[in-house]
């Protein structure tokens, strides 16, 4: 698998992936659900194993239905029809105190009238520990979450940062075999939410613990997930790790949604091949067969600018051209700090622009600049054919 | 926590001992007999029965008969003492009393009691209609005194008089039925309409009429003797006028309401309703009881007020006491203002 | 991908199984619910059918034979329906009847004379009918004979039935009817007045930089303190025909539409002014700025920003104030003087001639306006809330001598009327005899010597309304709680919330009423707590049932929603959550919601009028029974130690409140 040299979770989450590839029995298996509200069908026909120790991430836009599957999962909202076993145990019609799993919300929902401590022992209360080992429990975790001089504050004195470590700390006071996360890190301003990625990341490595993340994010479920799900209108739309999803997206909503795609409508010629505008292509394989709609895909980043070097040395009769290379004009240049965002026009692509990245060394090699004429070539392993969506 | 828990409990507990019923010794009693004298008239009763406690229901004539009637499914009171003849009429009419000869029953005027073969209601002393005349509010408003029924319907008068309402009160109730008995049916409800012209307003209760001309709130009350007398004892300016025609009366009873949880008890007291002592009891504010030869005048009570009392005929009274009191209301009843 | 169709799979649903804290929450709240519907809906219900149930004569009840003149009977029997079909004495109509008519029977027999010596023989034809002789009740279909004299004597009872009979009668007896226009008339006068006034005054307090505003405040909220009918008795002494200020009524009798409205005002007005104040309150600086900036006039700037702004609490308080007058009877009862309210109709119908068929009939057709009113409120308050939530930015007012000054003096002379009328009852009841002995005295609390039930009366209320509030507060908080906060059981929680909202639109009086149907049944199983202090505690708190229910469900709406999911995930029970966060975070609303109940237990009169017992009489009842019965300057004595019971219990309130803010709410401290 190609995928995991290229993985910069590699270093992270390589061994849980190994792990996961085994066919060990999954802690955590859905099969078949569906969650209906009236009429309104939530979720569709959910099937999904998830394995021990592994991160999870459930990505999708508002309304995909990915904390719906996360509160059924929790036994918050009891599915409609299917069966969730945790541990192998049917867990399908529990109510969530019966359930084994630990929960960080969005809002953290930290008592506001309990200092940290007494939020942090709220769950280790009446569960046979004694007041001593309560105590140091939760000065464990004060310590593994970073806070141990804050315990005798209340929820409001600290900040959002520092609340989210409190809710995590509370939801693994107990060391539950699952943790849940709701959008954990959506209410933190962008700075304390790249931190605290690798500090839960971390965490989680830590203790080994199952978890699932619900995100709206993809950077965050790129950086932090072993594997995502990515949904959308109740769907799975595919389940992959990071470097799957972004590199061989199932369908074009993966394709969009996770990360940036030009998507350009064109015929299917045979596998392997695709007609954009006048230009025939050659693409990855596919089963479309001759003559049907589709859209060609290509992230901006794997196009490869080739300046006009091509065209001139080709006064010798001999004419190198790479497969999928033909000429463009740049439109516009937008510098974005670590690359340039060019827009690129051509006849051949019959009026579409197409976004490439180009890296700042390529620019100034090629002394590209705007109403210049460059020839590109569009990788024919990086070109994609996916059916025409919805949106 | 724990007085929290302590809090709940007692609150608990303090519900459930006003939900349980009362001690045997307890008999509820409903009367019409004046605020100030039940507590007298317990006192006095329990000298001789400490061992029974009464609990009073006391409103006005009106109000306690209905709330008898409308009980009458589902009784609440053990004893009626103390409410007007016609009343207790009513309620026998319904089935709703005990027939009981008290001892001693032999001694009263036989006026007095229940014409039944045992009787069902024993009369306790008789209250007498009168006006009460306010002589500073009158003089400051140019009044002269009247002195008949009659005269009340004079101009003169127009808003100066307040008479109780006959549906609530048994005060207001005999006046319209001893005007009907006097004047006859048409001339009764002649007599009412021009008075009508004259009455600021109708109150609830019978003593009402009489306390708000003590009070200078207007210089004329249809009220009664009794209380005209108590208010002038009080020290008010007022002069209690026997009209010429005559004056409606009834009497104050006694009687035991049937399915009474303490059979015993109620007879005991009812017994004491008809002694001397008893008797003597009721003169401090009645002229007339029902025992002959005991009564004593009474302070401030007016002359000439035994020999202006009218023939009454209860049977009348009671027996068409709805119908007057539904034609009372259709004419007189919710005009939004006397004109004027 | 696989081909995903849209619709659900056969197969089972998943029914979730309980946990144990479900099972608890839903028990308690079937418990509540249960309560709700045995001290509301079948109360209602009941009277309801009551005000269907009517009486009428039944001429085919009873059968006769008269004698030839020697005293010999031939057999023939005839019925008074026979006979009036021939002679036709009685009309249709006559034969309605309430439940104590009587009808005589020789009117059937033209030729009748009592001195004739023709005999009588009269029966019922069945077990149920009943007919009078004198007073005695004749009941059973034995033959019963009787002479001439005597039958003159006899006298039909009427039987029940039902039917639409009594709203009949109600609307074909002008009196009656008269009332509903009284009503609306002193409502609408009464909410204009009552509205416009307190407009001015919040609009002084929120928008104008004039001094006191505490104080004022404070006083604007006096007369919820005490009873409705206590301006009433404020009004007789300082315009009745011994009034202070008699002159300044020119002649008009208090006595009337005047008296309850200046009535209405007063007790009336606190309510208008926390609604109006809220709205102001509320309203965008921001829209200000861009007016002034447009160079508004600030009179085209009050039309077309403050007015717009506050329409919402005018309406709402408008209908707040048109409700409460219209429902209210203790102060047209004390000043209406003959002028008829429907409040006051109920009451008549009910204590005066306890016609309990009549009372209910009026009592649905009080609730007519007083549902719609509500309705009104309740759509107006949505839109409030909505209102509510945009991003607004507080107004500041910038001083100005000018309106400043107006404002102060204009908020100086409502105060006075407020305190007025309080410092006019505190003088009454302390003066020996009104107007011809104004020697100050105590006689006027010597209460057992009164109507009303004496001091007792006043520890009864206290009693009443600490069982109310400690009770009142527990039940309906825990409601709340559970209909806010337990999952899934919609249909139940929905049904729940439509109770909750219910005891706002019936007016006290009918829910007073509708008890004496429903508990006062001896075949109810619940009769019991009739007549004692029970039924007092279960009648108040139900009355006051829905703003308790939305303090405690707006408190609880601002909890996080995922607490509940926290703790069962915790593996802790909801109640322990309840305990440990809940009740402590939301105790301000508490606090409030008990002192709501407390005070109203202690000036309510409206609903338990109806309901106390001789053990159970209330201070209350008693300034209303001590009034009727004349005395009173001892009424007013008895209402103004409501209010210093009130006001001390306020204070106590507020010294509370702050403790425990101080300790139980340190954490809003940042």
């Amino acid at each position: 698998m190609s995928a995991v040299a290229d993985n910069p979770n590699t270093l992270l989450g390589g061994a849980d992936l190994t792990e996961a590839t085994t066919e060990a029995r999954p802690y955590l298996s859905i099969e078949g659900l569906w969650k209906a509200f009236g009429d309104f069908i939530a979720l569709k026909d959910i099937s999904l194993d998830i394995q021990e120790g592994e991160f999870v991430c459930f990505l999708g836009p508002s309304g995909c239905g990915k904390t719906t599957l996360l509160r059924a999962i929790a036994g918050l909202d009891l599915q409609t029809k299917g069966t969730t076993t945790q541990a192998g145990k049917d867990i399908s019609s529990l109510p969530p105190s019966s359930r084994d799993f630990g929960i960080v919300f969005q809002s953290y929902a930290l008592f506001p009238n309990l200092t940290i401590k007494k939020n942090i022992a709220f769950g280790l209360e009446n569960t046979g520990r004694s007041k001593s080992e309560v105590e140091a429990r939760v000065s464990e975790l004060l310590e593994l979450v970073g806070l141990t001089d804050q315990g005798s504050k209340y929820p409001a004195q600290l900040s959002g940062g520092q609340q989210q470590r409190i809710a995590l700390a509370r939801a693994i006071a107990t060391s539950p075999g699952l943790l849940l996360l709701d959008e954990p890190l959506s209410a933190l301003d962008a700075r304390v939410r790249v931190r605290l990625r690798h500090e839960i990341k971390e965490l989680q490595r830590k203790l080994g613990v199952t978890t699932v993340m619900v995100t709206h994010d993809q950077e965050e479920a790129l950086s932090m997930a072993d594997r995502i799900v990515v949904m959308n209108h109740g769907v799975i739309e595919q389940v992959g790790y990071p470097t799957e999803v972004y590199r061989d997206p199932a369908t074009l909503f993966v394709a969009d949604f996770i990360g940036e795609m030009n998507q350009i409508p064109a015929i299917s010629g045979l596998s392997g091949q695709v007609q954009i505008g006048a230009a025939d292509m050659i693409c990855r394989p596919h089963d479309f067969g001759e003559g049907t709609s589709v859209v060609a895909a290509i992230r901006p980043e794997d196009v490869i600018p080739h300046g006009d070097g091509i065209r001139t040395t080709g006064a010798d009769d001999v004419i190198i051209t790479p497969e999928n290379a033909f000429e463009v004009t740049v439109d516009e240049m937008e510098f974005l700090g670590s690359f340039w965002r060019c827009c690129l026009g051509s006849e051949r692509f019959s009026n579409s622009e197409l976004i490439a990245d180009f890296s700042i060394n390529a620019v100034r090699r090629l002394e590209l600049a705007e109403n210049k004429k460059l020839t590109i070539e569009l990788p024919k392993d990086r070109l994609m054919v996916f059916a025409p969506g919805v949106g | 926590m724990k007085t929290k828990a302590k809090l709940i409990a007692s609150t608990i507990a303090g519900l459930m001992a006003a939900t349980i019923a009362q001690a045997d010794t307890e008999l509820t009693v409903y009367t019409a007999v004046e605020a100030e004298d039940l507590a007298r008239y317990a006192e006095t009763f329990n000298a001789h029965h400490p061992d029974i406690k009464i609990n009073w229901v006391r409103d006005s004539t009106g109000v306690v008969t209905a709330k008898l009637l409308a009980e009458r499914d589902n009784p609440q009171a053990d004893v009626v003492w103390g409410l007007a003849a016609t009343s207790l009429l009513l309620l026998k009419s319904e089935g709703m009393l005990e027939a009981y000869a008290p001892a001693g029953v032999e001694m009263l005027d036989p006026k007095f009691v229940d014409k039944g073969e045992t009787p069902t209601w024993v009369g306790m002393d008789a209250w007498v209609a009168s006006v009460c005349y306010n002589t500073v509010e009158a003089e400051k408003a140019g009044l002269t005194p009247p002195t008949s029924w009659k005269d009340l319907t004079d101009p003169m008068y127009k808003g100066h008089v307040i008479m109780p309402n006959p549906n609530s009160s048994g005060t207001g109730f005999l006046d319209v039925s001893s005007w009907l008995q006097m004047f006859g049916e048409d001339g009764g409800w002649e007599y009412m309409d021009a008075l009508h012209e004259n009455i600021a307003r109708y109150t609830h209760s019978g003593s009402k009429p009489c306390k708000l001309a003590a009070s200078g709130e207007i210089p004329i009350g249809v009220s009664f003797a009794f209380r005209g007398a108590k208010s002038k004892a009080d020290g008010a300016p007022l002069e209690i006028i026997v009209p010429s025609e005559g004056v409606g009366w009834d009497m104050e009873a006694t009687a035991i309401v049937a399915g009474t949880d303490d059979l015993e008890a109620a007879q005991k007291l009812v017994d004491f309703t008809v002694t001397k002592e008893a008797m003597e009891m009721y003169n401090t504010g009645y002229a007339v009881v029902a025992m002959p030869g005991v009564a004593k005048p009474v302070e401030h009570f007016p002359e000439g007020l035994l020999e202006a009392m009218i023939a009454n005929d209860f049977e009348f009274a009671a027996n068409n006491r709805a119908s007057i009191l539904k034609e009372w209301q259709s004419r007189y009843d919710g005009k939004s203002e006397p004109k004027g | 991908m696989a081909e995903i169709s849209s619709t659900l799979p056969d197969g089972p649903t998943i029914k979730g199984r309980l946990s144990q804290d479900d099972i608890i929450m839903r028990f308690g709240m079937v418990m509540i619910a249960v309560y709700l519907v045995a001290t509301m809906v079948l109360p209602m219900w009941t009277m309801l059918s009551k005000s269907f149930s009517t009486y009428h004569f039944d001429l085919a009840g009873y059968e006769l034979q008269v004698s030839d003149d020697d005293g010999a009977f031939d057999g023939t029997i005839l019925t008074p329906a026979a006979l009036n079909t021939e002679l036709g004495v009685v009309e249709p109509d006559d034969l309605t009847a309430g439940s104590d008519s009587r009808m005589g029977l020789t009117q059937f027999f033209p030729d009748f004379s009592f001195r004739s010596p023709v005999m009588y023989r009269v029966r019922n034809t069945s077990d149920t009918g009943r007919f009078l002789v004198g007073s005695e009740l004749k009941t059973g279909t034995d033959w019963l004979e009787l002479d001439s004299n005597t039958f003159r004597r006899v006298q039909m009872r009427p039987v029940k039935s039902t039917g639409l009979g009594n709203f009949v009668n109600y609307f074909s007896t002008p009196a009656l009817f008269n009332s509903i226009k009284n009503s609306l008339f002193i409502a609408v006068i009464s909410t204009v007045i009552t509205v416009s006034l307190a407009f001015w005054f919040a609009y002084g307090l929120n928008r104008s930089c004039m001094r006191y505003k505490g104080f004022f405040r404070l006083v604007a909220m006096a007369p919820i303190l005490v009873p409705s009918l206590l301006p009433g008795i404020a009004l007789v002494y300082l315009f009745g025909n011994q009034g202070m200020l008699k002159e300044l009524l020119f002649g008009a009798s208090i006595y009337g539409p005047i008296g309850i409205v200046i009535g209405s005002v007063f007790f009336t007005f606190p309510h208008a002014f926390i609604i109006i104040s809220t709205a102001l309150a509320i309203s965008d600086a921001r829209l200000y700025e861009a007016a002034v900036s447009l160079r508004s006039t600030p009179w085209r700037t009050f039309w077309t920003v403050t007015i717009p702004g506050a329409r919402y609490g005018l309406i709402s308080a408008a209908f707040v104030v048109f409700n409460l007058v219209i429902t209210d009877f203790g102060l047209p009862k004390v000043i209406g003087g003959q002028f008829n309210v429907l409040a006051v109709d109920i009451y008549k119908q009910v204590i005066g001639q306890q016609n309990f068929e009549m009372g209910a009939v009026v009592s649905v057709v009080l609730v007519v306006p007083a549902i719609l009113a509500f309705a009104i409120d309740r759509m107006v308050q949505s839109k409030q809330v909505a209102l509510l939530s945009a991003r607004s930015v507080p107004y500041q007012p910038a001083p100005n001598r000018k309106t400043d000054n107006i404002f102060l003096v204009y908020s100086i002379a409502v105060a006075t009327f407020i305190l007025g009328i309080l410092v006019i009852c505190q003088y009454a009841a302390l003066i020996k005899f009104w107007p011809y002995d104004l020697s100050f005295s105590l006689r006027n609390y010597e209460f057992d010597r009164m109507d009303g039930g004496g001091w007792g009366s006043y520890f009864n209320s206290i009693q009443l309304a600490f069982l109310t509030a400690i009770i009142g507060t527990c039940v309906i908080f825990f409601g709340a709680y559970l209909v806010e906060k337990s999952n899934g059981f919609k249909t139940g929680r929905a049904l729940f919330q439509m109770f909750a909202m219910l005891p706002m639109a019936i007016p006290g009086m009918v829910l007073g009423l509708a008890y004496i149907f429903f508990f006062n049944n001896p075949d109810n199983p619940l009769n019991f707590v009739y007549g004692t202090m029970a039924i007092l505690v279960i009648c108040t708190v139900t009355h006051f049932y829905t703003v308790s229910h939305l303090t405690a469900v707006t408190a609880l709406k601002q909890m996080d929603r995922e607490f509940e999911s926290v703790a069962a995930s915790l593996k802790q029970p909801t109640l322990k959550l309840f305990r440990r966060v809940t009740v402590p975070v939301c105790m301000p609303a508490i606090l409030d919601i008990s002192i709501y109940l407390f005070v109203n237990a202690m000036t309510t009169v409206s609903a338990v009028v109806f309901l106390y017992s001789p053990t159970t009489t209330l201070a209350s009842i008693a300034v209303l029974n001590m009034d009727d019965a004349g005395d009173i300057a001892p009424a007013a004595a008895m209402g103004m130690m409501i209010f210093y019971t009130n006001a001390g219990a306020r204070i106590i309130h507020l010294i509370l409140t702050r403790k425990l803010l101080g300790r139980t709410q340190a954490w809003r401290a940042r």
